[in-house]
């Protein structure tokens, strides 16, 4: 999730607010599409509708998104992208509640497939532990598009520097399609796959920005390797806090993240940018 | 002497912007710098007023240690300088972008109650424009102007500061050929004027050859020549490694 | 010129409320009172600061109101608001320090995050707050004085329009002193603002700290008029409401968040009436058209009416 907030914005420079919404539509479709055509006969058909609610999602919504919109306001001050990313995301907001209604939506099938592992004599649920294999496997499959591809590597220098790219021949406008695209995807799958352990209500998308968000700007924007380690001391903080004081789980978030930009403002792996004059 | 670099070095990387570079301005001169791309011109005056921290040595300004300071304490000494790429208000007016820093300058920048714009501010202000060939475009927003136009009301904008040292980073880059002298013809006198000790980065060979007082002949970080426009210019080094003539 | 047209506006906002129904005098407080926290927002903008968590100093100033009822005993109005005023001042100070910092969208998201922490507190923190119920805010003596019972909406109605109107002409100097320059001229170029021996920062704490008082007042006014809070002021789709008010209305002038939220507020009551599900929908919609086709807001209107010479900027010939 905050892997694919940090991707599209190391490439487009735009921070995407609706992007909660795409995870919003991810978990939505992906739950509707169990609800609707999973059967316990055959278990591994939910997890493969999980994924292709994400798939779906990722390639409809993203290069619309990108090229109806973003790709308008290319260049413009940063507060008109800003606001063109939240009027979608109110947009978005009001779709998913046409499209599936106010009332909680659950479908927890998925997670009880899955059972419990006993470790050590503790149960524990064992979705959450495919949760994690999944995330790493994306991780991991990300990181490999990135640094072993043909794609990856025009991505990067896409990223570098567009002006040089476009004039070696690079179709830069495409690459940002294909970039947002692949980061609509990332956030819709983080959605899906994690449905199954919650029930679906509006305005999880803009709970779930706030968060990331939070875990982008402790990593540092742009970076992936940052988001990580961004989200796994949140989860962390997260954890502690629901232990010990379960008033305190949001604060705790912004507590890390507070301290982390006190004292260093660009993010533990940010750069910062010099302006040149 | 109003200034003066001891040693100063800086690196980016293995390029090297300033190697143990000595120098000294004298009051009320004006120096031209000239130099290839990359030799640390614009470096140079990014050490001296704070944008760029030096790897070593220091800056004194009437026998002041200065190295280290911000660009803003910098500016408060008595530093302005002007930039290669004008560093306007694009959306206030050449006026507003003037008193503005009249306002600053003395010492307003906090005030929030008294408007900005009074008369004596704008009186001054105009006559700044006056002195810069700018009365014309004063009511224009700053982002509607002509190259030429925003290079003056760059430089206007350090010089209403009323400062000791004026830094300029090629006051005529940008400009067509036939608005260079024009450009010079407006700006020399008028600094030449009040006094104020002038250091200018300048890549067209004539300007500095025709304004210039003292040139500094810069390459790799180094000063390869120095001295008056007409023997720096003739001196088969600075041919070389300027104009790329054996 | 400007001031005469000003004027007479007010005029017409203090003359016509008591010919009008109650419903509308209620609608006008609470639109005067958002103008105010919008008004925070369009300074910010003039700075080319984007906040999506301005609903923080509104819920500050609301929840001062609150609990300076609930736990000091506090009953006159007028003492509230002074209440604030200072809490909203601290608060902005506060978080400036750290804020000041950031731009874009690092600076839109804190805020953001700032105001949901507020949110979560004000929401869990049952005992003080009150919880998902909020607080009550019986009428308030207005210094010292019980006001009419016949008369009520009326009188803080009048109250409300009285201070806002004071505080838009507060932020008029603002926007017209040097600091407000400053401001502008760090949207434009931060590196001539500090070359020119300006702070950049400090010219950004300042006009945060104004910007949160200015919401913080239009809390306690808010939560006048309408008797009660709840958390949910302190939400984000409140600060999103603000700005999108704030698009609505437009940057050129201290009096578009007025027109803005009044606008606003009439449409939301109709629109939410018939549609309440695609409401948000509805105003990204508009946000999107604002963006593309009407940059300036609805003020740049006004653009018009100036090509017509019906008004001059004073200084510039």
């Amino acid at each position: 999730m905050s892997a694919g907030l940090t991707f599209t914005y190391g490439v487009v420079r735009i921070l995407n607010l609706a992007h909660g919404n795409l995870y919003a539509l991810g978990a939505y479709m992906g739950a509707w599409l169990v609800l609707g055509w999973g059967s316990s006969a055959w278990p591994a058909l939910s997890y493969l509708l999980l994924l292709l609610a994400a798939v779906f999602i990722g390639v409809t919504a993203g290069p619309v998104i990108e090229r109806l919109f973003l790709r308008r306001v290319y260049g413009k001050e940063e507060e008109i992208q800003i606001l063109l990313t939240f009027s979608i995301l109110l947009i978005l907001e009001d779709v998913i509640k046409l499209a599936w209604g106010v009332s909680p939506l659950f479908a927890d099938k998925p997670y009880t497939y899955m059972g419990v592992v006993r470790l050590g004599g503790v149960d524990y649920a064992g979705y959450p532990f495919l949760l994690t294999g999944i995330a790493t496997v994306t991780g991991l499959l990300l990181w490999l598009v990135v640094t072993r591809t043909r794609f990856g590597k025009v991505l990067i220098s896409v990223i570098t520097d567009r002006e040089v790219s476009s004039a070696l021949g690079v179709n830069v406008p495409r690459i940002y399609t294909l970039a947002f695209t692949l980061g609509a995807v990332l956030a819709a799958l983080g959605g899906a796959f994690t449905a199954p352990m919650f029930s679906l209500v509006p305005g999880i998308g803009a709970e779930v920005i706030v968060v990331s968000f939070a875990v982008v700007a402790i990593g540092g924007l742009g970076s992936i390797g940052g988001a990580a380690l961004g989200a796994l001391l949140v989860g962390l903080a997260r954890a502690t806090a629901v232990h010990l004081f379960p008033e305190l789980d949001l604060f705790a978030i912004y507590l890390i993240m507070a301290l982390v930009l006190l004292f260093r403002p660009q993010g533990l792996f940010g750069q910062v940018e010099a302006r040149r004059i | 002497m109003v200034l003066e670099t001891i040693g100063l070095t800086k690196f980016f990387g293995m390029v090297r912007a300033a190697e143990d570079l000595s120098l000294t301005f004298q009051e009320g001169e004006l120096v031209g710098i000239v130099g290839p791309n990359g030799s640390g011109k614009t470096t140079l005056l990014n050490v001296i007023t704070g944008y760029v921290k030096p790897d070593r040595g220091r800056i004194r300004y009437q026998g002041k240690d200065i190295t280290g300071l911000s660009p803003r304490a910098v500016a408060d000494l008595g530093i302005a300088r002007s930039f290669q790429m004008p560093q306007l208000y694009l959306s206030l007016t050449v006026l507003e972008n003037l008193v503005l820093a009249l306002a600053i300058r003395a010492g307003r920048a906090r005030g929030f109650w008294a408007p900005l714009v009074r008369a004596d501010r704008l009186d001054e202000a105009r006559r700044v424009l006056e002195q810069f060939d700018l009365e014309e475009h004063a009511t224009h927003e700053a982002g509607q102007l002509p190259e030429g136009a925003r290079k003056l009301l760059d430089v206007a904008l350090s010089f209403a500061r009323r400062p000791r040292i004026l830094l300029m980073d090629e006051p005529t880059s940008g400009v067509s050929a036939r608005d260079k002298s024009k450009v010079m013809d407006t700006l020399v006198p008028v600094l030449k004027g009040t006094g104020v000790t002038t250091i200018f980065v300048e890549h067209d060979m004539e300007v500095v050859q025709r304004y210039a007082e003292r040139v500094l002949a810069f390459d790799e970080g180094k000063v390869v020549a120095a001295g008056s426009p007409d023997a720096v210019l003739a001196d088969p080094a600075v041919r070389r490694a300027l104009l790329g003539q054996p | 010129m400007a001031l005469v047209l000003a004027l007479a506006g007010l005029a017409v906002f203090l003359v016509v409320p008591p010919f009008l129904p109650e419903w509308i005098t209620f609608l006008l407080t609470l639109a005067w009172a958002k103008a105010l926290a919008v008004l925070g927002i369009v300074l910010l903008l003039r700075g080319g600061l984007l906040t999506f968590g301005h609903a923080l100093y509104y819920a500050v100033g609301a929840y001062t109101a609150g609990f300076a009822v609930k736990f000091l005993g506090v009953h006159d109005g007028l003492v509230a608001l002074v209440l604030a005023v200072a809490t909203g001042a601290g608060a902005s100070a506060l978080l400036g320090l750290l804020l000041a910092r950031y731009r874009g969208v690092h600076f839109g998201l804190l805020n953001l995050a700032f105001s949901m922490v507020l949110y979560a507190i004000l929401l869990k923190f049952y005992a003080v707050t009150g919880g998902t119920d909020g607080l009550r805010l019986p009428t308030p003596l207005l210094a010292g004085v019980k006001p009419d019972a016949q008369h009520l909406r009326l009188t803080i109605y009048y109250v409300t329009v009285v201070l806002a109107a004071l505080l838009l002409y507060v932020a008029h100097r603002f926007t017209t002193s040097p600091l407000g320059y400053t401001l502008r001229a760090v949207r434009d170029n931060e590196v001539r603002v500090e070359y020119m021996g300006a702070s950049v920062s400090q010219a950004i704490y300042c006009s945060y700290i104004v910007a949160g008082v200015m919401a913080s007042v239009g809390g306690v006014l808010a939560g006048f008029s309408v008797g009660h809070i709840v958390p949910e002021v302190s939400f984000w789709t409140q600060s999103g409401e603000f700005v999108f008010v704030a698009l609505l209305g437009g940057t050129g002038s201290v009096l578009a968040p007025v027109a803005g939220s009044i606008v606003f507020e009439f449409v939301r009551n109709y629109a939410f009436k018939y549609s309440p599900y695609t409401w948000q929908m509805t105003l990204g919609i508009v946000l999107l058209i604002i963006i593309f086709f009407l940059p300036g807001g609805l003020w740049s209107l006004t653009g018009i009416a100036r090509r017509w010479g019906l008004t001059t900027r004073r200084w510039s010939r």
